[in-house]
């Protein structure tokens, strides 16, 4: 691990975040760095065409006996990261359901590989430290696209580094966990990728420009998974007389 | 003589009252009820079609047809032309109008056998603003829950679909965003969009 002090890390944090541009008012899409995203697209976009879509043309001719259990190892190698940004986020329902799903599934679930927890009801509560960030109220930030990670924004991408630097992982799972978390989590993009072939396939590759695709899905997507209100400029209604329809009827 | 002289705030007021006469009231005819009928009934045709095992050409201009009936198809077509829209003629929008709902019943039709098998749980209707919201979960084989919103209107004076709210995703102003894109990239010239989306 990258070994900066924890009292600097929790600094950078700070700088990170308080560091989010502000959108300009009335503006769908808050996106200061549109010309360097785009660039990154495009090469997030052939990194997709060389590797991610074709190893999800493999992963999706594999039984699922063979794929789930690589998806829940690292679904539950994920879980502890979850459990603490739960306790981060006041939410202890949540951070509760992941902690036992963890133990079950570490368990009698074969370090993993199974998933008895959610045959009794005890599913996944998705998490992130960009969430703790949303809980604490610091704003989204400018859309980001990341190297090799793809569509984030300011907020979720410090969330992202916090994550991978403060997961409780180590502290707590088995060593196997610790050794081939980080690789089951590559191969569950790819099992995505297959999964959800035709959504990405058409968004990168039939759109007339995938880059506004990807952020329009990327950002409303993840207000939604955020339970955050979508930003006025995107509201739409027939009786407002916004848009006018005359030669249209 | 005051009284008689139009001030420049007078006539703004004027003009802001009759602007105000002049656009179109929500009737609040439409009831929650009316709404999820709809979902029902749309979602039953669409998947009659899916069962009827005919070819896909068949079965895109059947989900065409579903559109045209179910869809406020002027408010859809005049929403995703946005701006571009105003230096078009009247026969370029209703070509643009006719020539949309065949590229989303072509772009969304194909992706319907997704939903083959899966089943449609209501979870709520609510009044926002002057439509009706009929939130829904698509429950699916081997997948996890899609959260689907269902925005439905009585703009044309009777219920219609005009905007789809797929996990948080606005589909109406994606498809602007798209339309937008695919007219950039023809310079602009409506009549080239048209051809190629139909």
């Amino acid at each position: 691990m990258f070994p900066i002090p924890f009292r600097f890390r929790a600094l950078l944090l700070v700088t990170l975040v308080s560091a989010c541009t502000a959108p300009d008012p009335g503006a769908v899409f808050n996106d200061p760095y549109e010309e360097n995203n785009r660039v990154i697209h495009a090469f997030n976009k052939s990194l997709d065409s060389a590797f991610l879509r074709p190893s999800g043309g493999v992963t999706a001719s594999l039984p699922d006996g063979v794929t789930d259990p690589i998806v829940n190892f690292a679904d539950n190698a994920g879980l502890p990261g979850a459990v603490a940004n739960g306790v981060l986020q006041a939410n202890l329902e949540g951070a509760a359901i992941n902690t036992l799903r963890f133990v079950l599934n570490t368990t009698l679930g074969v370090g993993g590989l199974l998933d008895p927890a959610s045959s009794i009801g005890l599913t996944e509560q998705d998490t992130d430290f960009g969430e703790t960030l949303a809980v604490w109220g610091f704003d989204e930030g400018a859309y980001l696209e990341i190297p090799v990670y793809g569509p984030s924004t300011e907020r979720d991408a410090a969330g992202r580094l916090v994550d991978l630097f403060l997961d409780p992982l180590g502290a707590v799972g088995l060593p196997a966990q610790v050794k081939y978390g980080p690789l089951a989590r590559v191969a569950t993009l790819a099992v995505r990728r297959g999964d959800y072939k035709d959504t990405i396939d058409g968004l990168l590759y039939d759109s007339a420009d995938s880059y506004s695709q990807a952020r329009l899905v990327y950002l409303q997507n993840r207000r939604f998974e955020l339970g955050e209100a979508p930003p006025a400029a995107t509201e739409i209604d027939p009786f407002s007389g916004d848009v006018s329809l005359e030669g249209f009827e | 003589m005051t009284e008689l002289t139009f001030t420049r705030r007078r006539v703004m007021t004027l003009g802001g009252a009759s602007l105000v006469a002049l656009l179109p009231l929500p009737s609040f005819a439409l009831t929650n009820a009316q709404a999820e009928n709809l979902v029902n009934s749309a979602i039953g045709e669409i998947n009659g079609v899916i069962a009827s095992g005919a070819s896909l050409n068949s079965m895109i201009r059947s989900f065409k047809g579903i559109f045209d009936r179910y869809a406020d198809t002027s408010y859809l077509a005049a929403y995703a032309l946005g701006n571009d829209g105003r230096s078009a003629t009247n026969a370029q929008k209703r070509a643009f109008a006719d020539a949309f709902g065949f590229y989303l019943a072509n772009k969304y039709g194909r992706r319907f056998n997704e939903f083959a098998g899966g089943r449609i749980q209501f979870e709520g209707t609510r009044a926002v603003n002057s439509y009706i919201e009929v939130r829904t979960t698509a429950v699916l084989r081997n997948q996890s829950p899609v959260r689907i919103d269902f925005h439905v209107t009585d703009r044309p004076g009777r219920p219609v679909f005009f905007n789809l709210i797929i996990e948080g995703i606005n589909m109406l102003l994606a498809e602007r965003a798209e339309i937008g894109a695919m007219l950039d990239a023809r310079g602009g010239n409506i009549d080239a969009l048209i051809r190629d989306l139909t």
